[in-house]
């Protein structure tokens, strides 16, 4: 037990100095006043890399911490790092982690001063900051007054107008006729969009360009607005093009101080969730930078706000910013603006709730350097972007020993990605003097990125870092989208690059048949007759196959591929997860996710999975000889994409169903799925029904 | 020379008679056959033969083109490979030196590996007296020297023409199949249909595998089937893979064709020394054997009740995640198979909770005493991770003999003298804790984690038994008292409670000093295990 302690320590220790590293560009306020006096005891009422990420900052300041948790993370890294852990209840988040009794009670029992509820959760969430000020309990974020304001959109945009806060110019209550809707129109200045106001989201939302669009477009809504919901009422507003999201942090303390702390670029997203975001936006001017930061705290003021806040503006193409929405609490992405500010903000935020005012000025809030953060998601980029996926973590290795890298999470090896929470494994953070260093230094951190067991979007994010629109900056909202119409299929090998993966697949081939004949200590085992130096090899890569001569020199290969020959070295360790090849001069960090004794090979190259078969040319050419396996007709088949809840089936068996119907809704994380039949058929059998739980792949139903 | 394995022995074909080979009509391209013939050995130049340049003479020519039509092999039916290519790709090129190949009905080859092959495109591949002979006089051979035997099977069953000739050519093998068990590891792979008396030579080798819908075993086919019984069954229903290795446990493994069945059996024969008096072998390792396992300290469930999957546990802590399971699919609550420590051969038993609790039964009892015999005979360390709860009770277990099938696994356990290391992981009940390689079995060193529970039985069950559900308390006091590895530690029956994530360090450590172990029974003729 004593050297488990030990060993935590020294974890730790190694966690804080890679913290200081990316701090220690600026170190003023992530300095402790060990005078000041501060809580005794927080409790983090959240789980996962915040809950974590709070910790490490009580700790830093000597505060004493409290976990909660369900009772599938008993085991969880934020139950281990805190002084004292308890159970709140069963999985599902409404039974613990939302469970405000019990957290109440867990309050009282623990005599913890002070609460921090992270992001989500019970984060905005002003019942239960009510309940905590009515036992005198400290939250950690706003008062109730700003949270409630801020929470009701039709509100905040209230707010923000008055304190003269740029918000999207339009128009919401009845039109009388198509010429008020062209002069309503030419007033908020074209493109507008106009829909019902009842409707909810995009739907029915119809863009006008011009006069005679805009009264084609008041014809349909104001149709759709009587028939559909039976209310009268329009919504015109300003229709912005190709937007880019980007936000403020702020914090403020109860003094009436105010700060702004530079903005946040997180206009990469997949469902209205980000994806990357960066620190500071390539996009804005110092102008437009003070513009916004000016009027983020405008806003603040004006809502008597406390702690750290975001406020999120939508751009558009001529840098004119609009007001979206204010988060009243610490955000996921905050760590960017941590790297360039130096401030820890979790601090910062426990100090103005202890009742401290802000220690800094305006003219002392810096930008130093880029930081870039990819949230890397369990789940598979292959499916729109990102499908869920769960399961156990059965390697995984932070990119730690990468330079000026910090990876916030909170799960290790071993750990579960379950469907009750969010499949976020980690932040992963990078750091550089200018933008082009943080961002090489994300590619090498991703491709160090030790993931096992579970789906995981390396690959797409690396592809969104190294894409030339993404490099130059050229981003917006539809990045995704624009970028990868028919979804995102992984990494483009170039020929150069194809080469080099098969010749790095074939030398490790090679490499462990060597060593399958290396054996130690058995006398009768004799010496080849022969010492081979030379294979002749034919490797199967997508819809090729390419024959791939490999001879020995030393401990490198050399690789004869496609006409072309190259030079491959490494230390050939092959136990290791990571691998380091020089081809051809060139430094790659490889990962062999897995082989077999059938030459079947899955190897991590450039942040995308390849799968390779890799075998002698005589059992290549033998191989045309075996029997083709015939695939499983899928078209009559449906099978879940991922793990989930079934929420509703709409067919039973003996219905008949046309191409494209929808069969049932599978729920997970968040998300609703419409699975829909892929043929016109009758339906033979129904294997779910609503409220089961289903695994990824599993038969849903049948089609005759 | 240097073969697919560690083996110094000898192979021997059978499938050719000078008069049975077919001509190269028979869908088998001139092309298959000379690439065949190139790659196979460099005494068989194709092409030189066809310039004509080195080999002068008309003896030479001769002699190159029987041996081409050698390779020919009988055709091709679809999907399946001939002898030699076979062969070919079992071994490392070059490494398979041919000798006797113009014999005529007599067609022996030394190689690295011992390997007897009926071949079925030649007369269905029905054994002949010959084929027999030549069986017998090369198993002799592996027995004498210590090198393994690898019968590569494709036969209809006895030749019906040669009669009684043929049935004796069975008896001879089954009796050396028999003589080298036990001597040298002997493993079948069946790449064809093996009817009738074929059919007992494997079921008397260490192992076989199959090829997926190409193999059949079966005593008798689908038409005697029906005109006996009155089944309609077709063949792979009644001997096809999927029935052998699911079903009736016949098989270890299936593999989805012929080259992927071989490329297997190459890395499956890695871990297996050549002889009982061969230590079994030690591979060169990359993986540290002192590398911390973290996971492994939070894998077992809070909840008694909960599964978790032993396959998570063992990939974990051996050499670099691989793990050779043998019969995946058929008694899964029982997981065994061959992996390595430390670059060291080892054999892996563990109960498998996510399966019918991890309960032994009939079938799990059976699967795994015969592979801890395997292992006991051949010298290979068994590690023994444990979470059962108990035998599984019912009529259906007692009628079928739970009681002599348990007791083999008792037996198994018992009677090994190859290095026995155990880790209980969380369950140890009853007399299912004794039997999976305790302490009282001359286990030599037995782990518990803080999971581990080693009781009588679970705290329910005892509570009822003990004060009839009338404490309330009762099983509170029991789970404090019983339901944790102090009571077998305390008494020495487990050596040490550890912290999981040390547990492929502590076994790797152990390996080395157990590596000299030296454990005898009393003489004896045989043992009589409860068969």
């Amino acid at each position: 037990m004593m050297k488990e302690g030990c060993n935590q320590k020294m974890w730790w220790d190694t966690l804080c100095s890679r913290w200081c590293l990316i701090t220690s560009h600026k170190l003023y306020s992530s300095v402790y006043d060990p005078n000041e006096k501060t809580f005794e005891k927080l409790l983090i009422a959240n789980r996962g890399e915040i809950a974590c990420r709070v910790i490490k900052t009580c700790k830093k300041m000597g505060i004493k911490t409290v976990a909660i948790h369900s009772d599938v993370d008993a085991n969880a890294v934020h139950v281990k790092m805190a002084d004292e852990a308890v159970c709140v209840g069963p999985a599902p988040t409404s039974k613990s982690y939302l469970n405000m009794d019990a957290i109440m009670e867990v309050i009282r029992k623990t005599r913890a001063q002070a609460v921090h509820p992270g992001y989500g959760f019970l984060s905005e969430n002003k019942e239960f900051a009510r309940r905590l000020a009515s036992e005198g309990v400290t939250f950690i974020g706003p008062d109730t007054h700003a949270i409630q304001a801020m929470g009701d959109k039709i509100e905040s945009k209230l707010l923000a107008k008055n304190a003269k806060v740029n918000t999207i110019p339009g128009f919401d209550g009845v039109v009388k006729d198509a010429d008020e809707a062209v002069r309503i129109a030419r007033e908020i200045g074209y493109p507008v969009m106009i829909k019902a106001s009842a409707g909810g989201g995009g739907k029915g939302m119809r863009i006008a360009w011009d006069d005679e669009e805009t009264r084609e477009g008041f014809r349909f809504s104001s149709q759709e607005a009587a028939s559909s919901f039976g209310d009268d009422r329009l919504l015109i507003e300003k229709f912005i093009d190709n937007p880019r999201h980007i936000e403020i942090q702020v914090l403020a303390d109860k003094h009436g101080n105010a700060l702004w702390l530079n903005e946040r670029e997180c206009s990469i997203q997949r469902r209205n969730q980000k994806v990357v975001e960066e620190a500071p936006s390539t996009f804005l001017d110092p102008e437009t930078r003070k513009a916004m930061g000016e009027q983020a705290v405008a806003l603040v003021k004006a809502v008597k706000y406390s702690s750290a806040g975001t406020v999120e503006f939508l751009v558009d193409s001529s840098k004119n910013f609009y007001f979206l929405e204010m988060n009243t609490r610490l955000q996921v992405e905050h760590p960017v603006t941590e790297c360039i500010t130096g401030l820890d903000l979790v601090q910062e935020m426990i100090r103005v709730a202890k009742g401290y005012p802000l220690r800094h000025k305006q003219a002392d809030i810096p930008i130093n350097g880029w930081a870039v953060e990819c949230r890397v998601y369990a789940e598979d980029p292959y499916k729109s972007f990102g499908l869920p996926s769960i399961g156990k973590l059965s390697q995984y290795q932070e990119p730690l020993h990468v330079p000026n890298v910090r990876v916030d999470s909170g799960i290790q090896q071993g750990s579960d990605i379950s469907i009750y929470y969010d499949p976020m494994i980690s932040k992963l953070i990078t750091y550089g003097s200018n933008r082009a260093e943080a961002l090489k230094r994300m590619e090498e951190a991703l491709d160090n990125y030790v993931i096992r067991g579970v789906a995981h979007n390396i690959s797409l994010l690396r592809e969104v870092i190294i894409h030339p629109r993404f490099v130059q900056g050229d981003i917006s909202t539809k990045f995704l989208p624009e970028v990868y119409p028919d979804g995102f299929k992984g990494h483009k090998l170039t020929d150069l690059e194809r080469r080099q993966l098969l010749a790095t697949a074939a030398s490790l081939y090679v490499a462990q048949q060597l060593r399958s004949q290396r054996f130690l200590g058995t006398p009768r085992i004799p010496i080849a007759k022969s010492k081979r130096s030379s294979w002749e090899l034919s490797v199967h890569l997508g819809d090729g196959i390419y024959p791939v001569a490999v001879s020995k020199h030393g401990s490198s290969f050399f690789v004869e591929v496609d006409g072309m020959k190259l030079n491959v070295t490494s230390e050939w360790n092959l136990a290791s997860p990571l691998l380091s090849v020089t081809i051809d001069g060139t430094q790659r960090t490889i990962q062999r996710i897995s082989r077999n004794a059938s030459g079947e090979t899955s190897i991590q190259f450039l942040g995308t999975v390849y799968k390779l078969q890799i075998l002698t040319k005589v059992a290549a050419e033998l191989s045309k000889y075996m029997p083709e396996k015939a695939a499983e007709d899928t078209s009559s088949i449906l099978r879940s994409p991922m793990p989930g809840t079934v929420v509703a089936v709409s067919v039973k068996p003996g219905d008949m169903v046309s191409e494209g119907q929808e069969i049932c809704v599978i729920e997970a994380m968040k998300m609703q799925n419409s699975m829909i039949a892929a043929k016109t058929g009758k339906v033979k059998a129904v294997h779910c029904k609503a409220g089961d739980t289903v695994g990824e792949e599993d038969l849903l139903v049948e089609l005759e | 020379m240097i073969c697919c394995t560690d083996g110094c022995a000898c192979t021997l074909e059978n499938c050719l008679g000078g008069d049975d080979i077919r001509s190269l009509d028979c869908g088998y391209t001139a092309a298959r056959a000379l690439a065949v013939c190139a790659a196979y050995s460099p005494h068989i130049p194709a092409h030189s033969l066809l310039k004509g340049s080195r080999f002068a003479s008309s003896v030479r020519k001769r002699a190159v083109k029987r041996a081409q039509c050698l390779f020919i092999g009988g055709g091709t039916e679809s999907g399946k490979l001939t002898a030699r290519e076979r062969i070919l790709l079992l071994l490392d090129p070059d490494s398979f030196d041919e000798y006797d190949m113009f014999v005529e009905h007599r067609c022996t080859d030394f190689g690295m590996d011992s390997s007897k092959n009926k071949d079925f495109t030649v007369f269905g591949g029905s054994l002949s007296g010959a084929h027999a002979q030549k069986i017998c006089k090369i198993m002799d051979q592996a027995a004498m020297v210590g090198a393994p035997v690898i019968g590569l099977n494709d036969s209809g069953g006895a030749r019906i023409q040669e009669g009684v000739e043929s049935l004796a050519g069975y008896a001879d093998i089954f009796l050396r199949n028999v003589l080298c068990s036990g001597v040298v590891p002997q493993i079948s792979l069946i790449m064809g249909p093996c009817a009738g008396g074929a059919v007992y030579s494997p079921a008397l080798t260490d192992f076989t595998f199959m090829v997926k819908d190409t193999s059949y075993l079966f005593i008798t086919g689908p038409d005697v089937v029906k005109s006996v019984t009155n089944e309609d069954v077709t063949q792979e229903q009644l001997g096809g893979a999927k029935t052998h290795t699911a079903v009736s446990g016949v098989a270890h493994r299936a593999f989805e064709n012929d080259i992927d069945a071989l490329l297997n059996l190459r890395e499956f024969f890695n871990y297996l020394p050549l002889s009982n008096r061969d230590p079994a072998p030690v591979c060169e390792c990359h993986d540290p054997s002192d590398r911390p396992v973290p996971e492994l300290d939070t894998i077992v469930p809070s909840e008694s009740a909960k599964a978790y999957d032993m396959l998570d546990i063992i990939h974990s802590i051996v050499d670099e995640r691989e793990f050779f399971e043998i019969m995946p699919s058929y008694a899964r609550n029982i997981v065994v198979g061959f992996a390595r420590m430390n670059g060291r051969s080892v054999g892996i038993v563990g109960n498998q909770p996510k399966v019918a609790s991890g309960c032994l039964d009939i079938n799990s009892s059976v699967k795994g005493a015969r592979f801890v015999r395997f292992c006991d005979a051949f010298n290979i360390p068994l590690i023994t991770f444990v979470d059962v709860p108990g035998f599984l009770p019912g009529t259906a277990q007692e009628y079928g003999g739970i009681i002599r099938h348990g007791a083999k696994l008792l037996f198994a356990f018992a009677e090994a003298t190859v290095p026995k290391i155990t880790v209980i992981t969380r369950k140890a009940y009853g007399g299912a804790y004794d039997v999976m390689s305790s302490k009282h079995l001359r286990g030599d060193v037995n782990y518990a984690w803080p999971t581990a529970e080693v009781a009588v039985m679970g705290a329910k069950g005892a509570v009822q038994i003990i004060f009839r559900g009338k404490e309330a308390n009762a099983e509170e006091e029991y789970v404090d008292k019983f339901a944790n590895p102090f009571p077998a530690a305390v008494r020495g029956f487990v050596d040490d409670i550890i912290q999981p994530s040390t547990t492929r360090t502590r076994i790797c450590h152990d390996l080395d000093v157990l590596a000299s172990k030296s454990q005898s029974s009393p003489w004896k003729k045989h043992a009589n295990i409860p068969l």
